[in-house]
C-alpha cells in the first residue's frame, strides 16, 4: 500500500506548478495521482481553473517585467498638473484629481483616484502580495497540521489529549474577528525582533497568524485518517522491523494522507486569499503603500472612492473573485479525482 | 441524558475558562504596553504609572487574571486608589476610548449584529436548503447544474466586492434602498418590522450569498446520498406520495448535519460579522471590534473576543444536544 515518499512528492510537486506531464512520464506504473490526474486533465473545467491559475502565477511571478513593458510601477503618483495635462491621467469633473480613465497605452487598467498611481502595476504586484502569503501560510498549516495531526492518532494517550484539546481552544476562537485583534498586537510586539520591519512585517505577520490559525482544520482530519491507518498491516510490520515512530509516522504513515492533504491544500489557499483580502480590506493586513488586493479594495472603501470611480473597485474585486473561484474549482476537481468512489455515482 | 449535559456543560465550563486564559494571556500580556495606550496621545510618564495602578498592571499576571474573572462572574471594585468604583458583573472593565463600561459598549453593538445575523440566517437556510433539494431532484439536469455552478460561484464571492458593488449600484446610482439607518435596530424600531427589513437587506443578501453556497452544495450532497436508500425506494413501493418521500424520508435524514453547520455559522456570526458590518457601516460587535483594534482599546477588543468565542463553544454545545435530539442514532455516552 505505502508508495515510496519520492514519487509523490514529484506528481505532487508539479500538480502545484500546473505541468505535471514533463514529471509524471519518467514515474513508472500507476499511482493515485497519476489516476487522479488523467481525472482532472478530461475535466474542461478543472483545466481551465488551471490555466488561470497558471497564468496568474506567471503575472504574480513576471510582475516587475510587465511594469517594465507598460512603463510604469506600482508606487509613482501621477497627480501633478503637468501630468494631467499632458494627458496621459483625466480628469474628471466631480473626482479628487485625477480620475477615473479607460484603459489607455499609457495606464493599461487606469489609474487610482486622488494619488494616480497605476492601478495595472499595482494589481501584478498586488497577485504577488496575495499569492505569497496565501501559499506560504497554507504551506505553514499543512506542514504543522499533518504532523500534529498524525502525532496525535500515532501515539494516542497523553500525546492525543493535548493536541486535540488545543486544537478544540483554537477552534473556538472566533477566525476572522481573533486575526483582525491580534494581528497589531503580533507587529507591535514581534515585529522588529522577529518577523523583519518596513514592508516585509505585515507579510511576515499575516503568513505567521493565517499558517499558525489555520492548522488545526487540517490536523483533524488528519488525525482521522491516521487512526485507522495506524492498524493497518503494513504500519505493524514496520514497527515489526523496529522503524522507529519518526520514520513510520513520516515515511510509511504521511504518504498515504497525501492526497487528503493535498485536497485541504488547494482548498486553504483561497481560504487564505479571501482571508489576506479581508484583514488588507479591514486595514490591518498588508497596509499602503504596499499592494495587495484587499488593500485596493480598502482604499476604493475610504472616501466613497468606489461611487465615484467604480472601477477602481472592480479590478481588484474581480481579480479576487477569478482567483478564488478558479482554486475552488480546482480543489473541487482534485477532490473528486481522489476520491476512490468517484467512479460510482 | 442527565449525565450527558451534565458532561457538556462542564465541557463547556472547561472550553471557556480556556479560552479565557489565552484571550488574557495574548492580549494583556502580548501588548507592549496597555498602561499607555489606556491614557492616549498626551501622555506623561506620571500618568502612565498612574494608569498602571488604577488598570491593575502593577500586579502579577495571576492576580490580574483572577481579579478579571472575579469581575466577569460577580463584578468588582477598580480603578484607581483615589476613586474606586463599583463595575457590575459581567465586569469587562472601561473603554480606554470614552471611558463607557465595556459591557454597555458591547449591549449597544448586540441589537445590529443579532439584526444581521437572524435575518441572513434565515434567507441562507431557507434558499439553500431548497436550491440544494431541487439541485438534488434534478441531479445531471439542467436545473441542478445552474445550482452547482451559481453555488460554486457564491462560495467564491468576495464579501467587500459584493458590499461595494451593491452601495454603488443599489444604493448610490439606482437610489433603489437608502443608506442604512442606525437607528433601526430591531423589528420594533419605528416603521416596524417592513422598515426594519429594508434596511438590513442588503447585509442580509450580502451574507446569505456567501453562506447559501455552501448550504446548497451540502444539501445536494447529502440528498444525493439520502435519496439513493434502500428505505427510500421501499418509501416509494408503498406507493407513498412523492412530496411525501422526499420531506418526510429524504429531507429529514438529510438535515441532520446541515443543522449542525447551521448551529457553528449562526453562532460565529452572532460574534460580529466583522466585514459585512464594516462595509455598510453598521455599529454592531464586529465594527466596534475593528475600531477598537484601530483604538489598541484593550478592554473592549477582549470581551469582543471573549464573547465570540463564548458564542461559538455554547453553538456547539446546543447542536451537540440537538443532534442528540433528532438522531436517534447518536449514543448519549
Amino acid at each position: 500500500m505505502t508508495m515510496p515518499a519520492g514519487e509523490l512528492e514529484a506528481v505532487v510537486a508539479s500538480a502545484d506548478s500546473g505541468d505535471a506531464d514533463a514529471n509524471t512520464a519518467t514515474v513508472e506504473g500507476r499511482s493515485l495521482f497519476q489516476i487522479a490526474w488523467r481525472r482532472i486533465r478530461s475535466s474542461k473545467v478543472a483545466m481551465i481553473s488551471l490555466g488561470v491559475l497558471v497564468f496568474l502565477l506567471l503575472i504574480a511571478i513576471f510582475a516587475p517585467v510587465l511594469t517594465a513593458i507598460e512603463g510604469q510601477d506600482p508606487t509613482t503618483f501621477h497627480n501633478t498638473r503637468d501630468v494631467i495635462d499632458s494627458g496621459s491621467v483625466s480628469f474628471e469633473p466631480g473626482l479628487p484629481l485625477p480620475g477615473f480613465k479607460l484603459p489607455s497605452s499609457t495606464h493599461w487598467l487606469g489609474v487610482e483616484p486622488q494619488t494616480g498611481r497605476d492601478i495595472f502595476a499595482r494589481i501584478v504586484y498586488g497577485a504577488r502580495v496575495s499569492l505569497t502569503i496565501a501559499f506560504l501560510a497554507t504551506l505553514m498549516s499543512v506542514v504543522i497540521g499533518t504532523t500534529l495531526g498524525a502525532m496525535a492518532a500515532y501515539f494516542g494517550g497523553v500525546v492525543d489529549t493535548v493536541i486535540s484539546r488545543f486544537m478544540d481552544l483554537l477552534l473556538a476562537f472566533p477566525q476572522l474577528l481573533f486575526l483582525l485583534t491580534l494581528t497589531p498586537i503580533l507587529q507591535a510586539r514581534l515585529g522588529h525582533t522577529f518577523l523583519g520591519k518596513g514592508s516585509t512585517l505585515p507579510i511576515a505577520s499575516l503568513i505567521f497568524i493565517l499558517g499558525f490559525f489555520g492548522w488545526p482544520y487540517l490536523a483533524r482530519i488528519v488525525r482521522g485518517q491516521v487512526l485507522s491507518l495506524r492498524e493497518r498491516e503494513f504500519v505493524e510490520a514496520a514497527r515489526a522491523m523496529g522503524a522507529s515512530p519518526r520514520r513510520i509516522i513520516f515515511k510509511e504513515i504521511i504518504p498515504n494522507v497525501a492526497a487528503v492533504v493535498l485536497v485541504y491544500a488547494t482548498l486553504t489557499i483561497p481560504a487564505n486569499i479571501t482571508a489576506e483580502a479581508a484583514l488588507s480590506f479591514l486595514g490591518v493586513g498588508v497596509r499602503d503603500p504596499t499592494p495587495s488586493w484587499g488593500q485596493m479594495l480598502n482604499q476604493s472603501q475610504s472616501n466613497n472612492f468606489y461611487q465615484l470611480d467604480p472601477w477602481f473597485m472592480l479590478v481588484p474585486g474581480l481579480a479576487l473573485l477569478i482567483t478564488v473561484l478558479s482554486f475552488n474549482l480546482l480543489g473541487d476537481a482534485v477532490r473528486d479525482a481522489l476520491d476512490p468512489r468517484a467512479g460510482r455515482s | 441524558m442527565a449525565r450527558f449535559l451534565a458532561r457538556r456543560f462542564v465541557a463547556l465550563i472547561a472550553l471557556l475558562l480556556a479560552t479565557s486564559i489565552v484571550t488574557f494571556t495574548l492580549f494583556f500580556a502580548g501588548t507592549a504596553d496597555p498602561a499607555a495606550d489606556s491614557c492616549g496621545k498626551s501622555c506623561t510618564p506620571d500618568r502612565i504609572a498612574a494608569a498602571k495602578v488604577a488598570l491593575g498592571l502593577d500586579k502579577p499576571l495571576v492576580t490580574q487574571y483572577l481579579q478579571y474573572m472575579k469581575g466577569l462572574v460577580a463584578g468588582r471594585e477598580m480603578g484607581p486608589p483615589s476613586g474606586r468604583y463599583h463595575c457590575d458583573w459581567p465586569c469587562f472593565g472601561r473603554s480606554f476610548q470614552d471611558n463607557q463600561f465595556v459591557w454597555d459598549v458591547i449591549k449597544r453593538g448586540l441589537p445590529y449584529t443579532l439584526s444581521i445575523a437572524i435575518g441572513a440566517a434565515t434567507i441562507w437556510l431557507f434558499f439553500g436548503v431548497l436550491f440544494g433539494v431541487i439541485a438534488a431532484l434534478n441531479k445531471g439536469k439542467f436545473l441542478d447544474k445552474a445550482a452547482v455552478t451559481l453555488s460554486a460561484l457564491g462560495v467564491s464571492l468576495p464579501v467587500p466586492l459584493i458590499g461595494l458593488v451593491f452601495l454603488w449600484l443599489i444604493v448610490s446610482r439606482w437610489h433603489l434602498l437608502p443608506y442604512t439607518n442606525n437607528a433601526i435596530t430591531s423589528p420594533w424600531s419605528p416603521g416596524g418590522p417592513l422598515a426594519w427589513a429594508k434596511n438590513y437587506i442588503l447585509p442580509w443578501i450580502t451574507l446569505a450569498l456567501i453562506y447559501g453556497a455552501s448550504y446548497v452544495r451540502l444539501t445536494r450532497a447529502n440528498m444525493i446520498e439520502t435519496m439513493g436508500e434502500d428505505y427510500i425506494r421501499t418509501a416509494r413501493a408503498k406507493g407513498l406520495p412523492r412530496a411525501t418521500v422526499t420531506i418526510k424520508h429524504g429531507l429529514r435524514a438529510a438535515i441532520t448535519p446541515i443543522v449542525t453547520i447551521f448551529g457553528l455559522d449562526l453562532g460565529a456570526l452572532l460574534g460580529g460579522a466583522v466585514l459585512t458590518e464594516s462595509i455598510y457601516s453598521i455599529p454592531g460587535i464586529g465594527k466596534t471590534a475593528v475600531q477598537a483594534t484601530f483604538d489598541s482599546n484593550l478592554p473592549v477588543i477582549m470581551s469582543v473576543v471573549l464573547f465570540a468565542a463564548f458564542f461559538i463553544i455554547v453553538a456547539n454545545i446546543i447542536v451537540d444536544i440537538f443532534y442528540a435530539v433528532i438522531d436517534p442514532r447518536v449514543r448519549l455516552a
